[in-house]
């Protein structure tokens, strides 16, 4: 009885399979343009669409952090040429105007927060590992999965379209706190550029609940023979408990948006109470509260950080381990701590609400659960450190960027614990402190994992490698580079310099930043231009990089490297491989690496 | 391959890989998982409600705003006591159509899914028919709110706010499900399902339906009730 069959028809034989199943099988038939590049039911392509809308995404979020940085490091220069291209709205006199610069972060943290690194990031990994590294011919239902990428499609072109109105894109911040964004008449940006981000993030949510499911339930039902929970790469268990998030936390967002969406357009104010708007007047509205949003969106904020920062975690681990030629170390607390900062992410989100006028006993009991998640955290820090510990390194460019995550992690997590106690939280919130913190720990930090992960899969996705002089250049100046951009943002958020302001010119006090703001902003224009560096050994290298002539490039235990070089959909010409041990036997028994395919053998040691 | 046969004779491990460790195809864990997901959003709504209404100064009392049904008034709860009894029962002809599916009985699906889609449709004209009289007799509706709170001071806005939308979303997951249930009842009709050789959609859609009547008794709870 082959696997496939073992797979699909229940093992009581009660149910039998859905026929869609039966089309993952050799028999390839006639795949058009269409159905092959577009409408793809086959999870690798779908990986590779998610990948590249998100880059498309980080190019245009990056640029706008570009423009936004101009404005805060050169307040008094002035750049003709951006009003040429941008036009009058965006910028005048050679300056971006103060509209345009709310409307431009409010626009880059949406799209790096959701597009990029949720859907870029788990929509790109869980899509193109979960099927191949637990042993299955594709995803549950390959279906849903294609809808879940369009659904994310239709939410970028509506989000890219808000950027076009007359009225601007939403300029409220990306937490889309109200009255700003529940009130049309609040700010230019209020009115149909807050209609479209809404309705973006509405598709967005659909996108992810269809997309999460189904790494939800392939995980769970369809893992090859052998394949038990505790033998899965960590790469499964993070996108596993990822995606756990996101069904959790997303509707909560979801209902959050309802009651916004009614109070914008149908006259309720479950969100608004005593406001008068200069120009229009007293608002009837009462009896709402502004505060109900912020924990509604922070029940799914703070999960998000985490369905951002999970998948990196897991990539991470599986490349330490497999370049260090070392077993993970500490597997099942690796798993442990997963499970533990799952929960935690669902019990902490209040303390992002330390100064709304929380009830500070409240606030005490947010602070502990708070500090909680340092205890994972930390066990994960020291079993990567472990993992490296003495191994026998090889410092791809992959290894490099899993390297830089982990000292990312460890400089961002040390913030984390300052703005965890509610007393000094009342200095740091709003600051550049706090930017500096999730920049560091959420965005810097999984634009790592996200790195490390195309280098050591682009063998596997498209056959050829990418180029290692290219990524070594890429590695290290946007490591030193990212330090250098965030880094002293503490200085400035602890010096009380807040945060989404246009323009410091008011403030004596930080004038004297005005020489390290110019600095920021020159690192990150030359950050960005290597990013761009990177973007072109990505696609130069589809059609011209080296060709991958063996298997398993890496000697790599996991069961995608037991695939095709270039899988067909299927991804297994013939059964699917049974699986006989664990994903980290690496130099066990004078051995450098045992697949995970390989019986075990009765003389072998116990790990 | 012999040690894959002997292994599936053996004691099944349901955790070890090449079997679905709850025994269920991957459809019915999917419905099960969005179930959870949408408990979410109604949870975070019904929250939502709570602690506007747990801060308000006063709130309307529903033995006087819920008191009508067709043809008279002063009937506290009445009309909505048997909206929510059709309800129960279109769960009842739910799980009588599921069990017909396991039987394999086509005759018996048809007919007990005709009598849920006939209770959901049912539930949704008493629904309209109590939005309509809020409506037309009081001019009760979003953004309005005639109703004075028990205590006697002016009405508190969202009171009308969150009746409207929350009845209204479980509503719309009422009219889902009678969409559903009619694309089942056409399936089954058509015999697809019996050339398929399982019922499990029905189940699917099953478990969906008893979702949508457990979301009701908490918002009736939460509305009607207290
Ligand atoms: C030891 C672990 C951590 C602790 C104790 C911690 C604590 C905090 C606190 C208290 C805030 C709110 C500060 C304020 O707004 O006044 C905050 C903000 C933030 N944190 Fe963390 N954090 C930790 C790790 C992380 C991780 C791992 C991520 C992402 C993967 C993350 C992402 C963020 C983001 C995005 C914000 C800012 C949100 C905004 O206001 O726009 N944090 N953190
Ligand atoms: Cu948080």
């Amino acid at each position: 009885m082959s696997n496939e069959a073992v797979l699909h028809t229940n093992v009581e034989g009660a149910i039998t399979h859905d026929e869609h199943h039966d089309e993952h099988h050799e028999h390839h038939h006639h795949e058009t343009f269409i159905t092959k590049y577009v409408f793809s039911q086959d999870h690798k392509m779908i990986a590779k669409q998610f990948l590249i809308t998100g880059m498309v995404w980080a190019v245009l979020g990056g640029l706008m952090s570009v423009l936004f940085r101009l404005q805060l490091g050169y307040p008094d220069s002035h750049f003709p040429f951006l009003e040429n291209i941008l036009g009058k709205w965006w910028v005048q006199n050679g300056q971006i105007t103060a509209q345009a610069y709310y409307a431009l972060v409010t626009t880059h943290g949406t799209v790096l927060v959701f597009f990029v690194l949720t859907a870029g990031l788990s929509g790109t990994f869980a899509n193109f590992l979960i099927p191949l590294q637990v042993g299955a011919r594709d995803m549950a239902s390959p279906f849903l999965n294609m809808l879940s990428y369009w659904f994310f499609f239709s939410a970028s072109v509506v989000m890219l379209s808000s950027i076009f109105v007359e009225t601007g894109p939403f300029s409220g911040g990306w937490t889309a706190y109200p009255p700003l964004s529940a009130l049309k008449d609040a700010s230019p940006g209020s009115g149909t550029g807050m209609d479209l981000w809404l309705i973006a993030m509405a598709l967005f949510v659909v996108s992810s609940l269809l997309g999460g499911l189904n790494y939800i339930v392939t995980i769970l039902n369809l893992r090859t023979k052998g394949m038990s929970m505790t033998r899965l790469p960590l790469t499964i268990w993070s996108l596993f408990f990822t995606a756990v998030l996101g069904v959790l936390s997303f509707p909560v967002l979801l209902s959050g948006f309802i009651l916004l969406i009614f109070d914008r357009n149908f006259g309720t104010s479950f969100y608004l109470s005593d406001i008068y708007i200069s120009g229009v007047g007293a608002l009837p509205n009462e009896g709402g509260n502004a505060i109900l949003f912020q924990h509604l969106f922070w029940f799914l904020g703070h999960p998000e950080v985490y369905i951002i920062l999970l998948p990196a975690m897991g990539m991470v681990s599986e490349i330490l381990s497999v370049n260090s030629r070392k077993p993970i170390f500490g597997y099942m607390a690796m798993v442990g701590s997963l499970f533990a900062i799952a929960i935690l992410a669902f019990l902490v989100w209040a303390h992002h609400m330390f100064v709304t006028g929380l009830n500070p006993f409240l606030g005490s009991i947010f602070v502990l659960l708070t500090l909680l998640i340092a205890v994972p955290s930390a066990i994960k820090v020291f079993n990567w450190l472990t993992t490296l510990w003495r191994g026998n390194i090889r410092f791809t460019p992959a290894m490099m960027f899993a390297i830089g995550f982990v000292s990312l992690f460890i400089s961002g997590g040390l913030t984390g614990i300052w703005l965890g106690n509610s007393a000094l939280d009342i200095h740091l919130h709003d600051t550049m402190f706090i930017v500096a913190h999730f920049h560091i720990v959420m965005g810097v930090a999984s634009m790592f994992g996200m790195f490390a992960g195309i280098y050591h899969w682009y063998p596997k996705m498209y056959g050829r490698y990418l180029n290692n002089t290219l990524g070594y250049i890429h590695f290290w100046i946007t490591m030193v580079g990212a330090y250098l951009i965030f880094w002293p943002m503490h200085y400035e958020g602890l010096a009380g310099m807040p945060r989404r302001y246009y323009s410091y010119s008011a403030w004596e006090s930080f004038k004297q930043f005005g020489g390290l703001n110019q600095f920021i902003s020159t690192v990150a224009m030359i950050v960005f231009s290597v990013q761009i560096l990177f973007l072109l050994n990505f696609f130069y290298s589809i059609w011209k990089g080296r060709k991958v002539t063996t298997q398993n490039p890496y000697g790599s235990n996991t069961l995608e490297w037991t695939a095709p070089i270039r899988p067909g959909h299927g991804n297994w010409p013939g059964e699917i491989p049974e699986v006989h041990r664990w994903a980290y036997d690496y130099a066990k028994d004078g051995r450098e690496f045992i697949p995970q395919t390989t019986p075990v053998d009765p003389n072998e040691a116990n790990h | 391959m012999a040690t894959t046969t002997a292994m599936a004779t053996a004691a099944p491990k349901y955790w070890s890989g090449g079997k679905s460790p709850y025994n269920v195809e991957y459809g019915k864990l999917m419905m099960w998982l969005f179930l959870m997901s949408d408990a979410f959003t109604f949870g975070a709504l019904l929250i939502a409600y709570g602690t506007t209404r747990f801060s308000a100064n006063g709130w309307p009392n529903p033995n006087e705003v819920f008191n009508k049904y067709p043809g008279g008034a002063n009937a506290p709860l009445v009309f909505v006591s048997i909206m929510t009894f059709i309800l129960i029962i279109s769960s009842v002809t739910m799980v009588l159509a599921v069990q017909a599916g396991q039987q394999m009985n086509r005759k018996k699906v048809a007919f007990n899914l005709v009598l849920t889609i006939l209770g959901g449709v049912a539930f949704l004209s008493c629904q309209a028919w109590e939005w309509t009289t809020l409506k037309l007799n009081e001019h009760a509706w979003w953004g309005h709110n005639p109703f004075l709170n028990s205590n006697g001071t002016v009405g508190h806005q969202d009171f009308t706010n969150f009746f409207f939308t929350i009845t209204g979303f479980h509503g719309f997951h009422v009219f889902s499900g009678v969409i559903i249930n009619i694309v089942m009842l056409i399936m089954t009709l058509t015999g697809f399902f019996d050339r398929r050789g399982h019922y499990l959609m029905i189940e699917k859609a099953g478990l969906y339906w008893h979702f949508v009547d457990l979301v009701w008794v908490f918002v009736f709870t939460c509305f009607y009730l207290i």
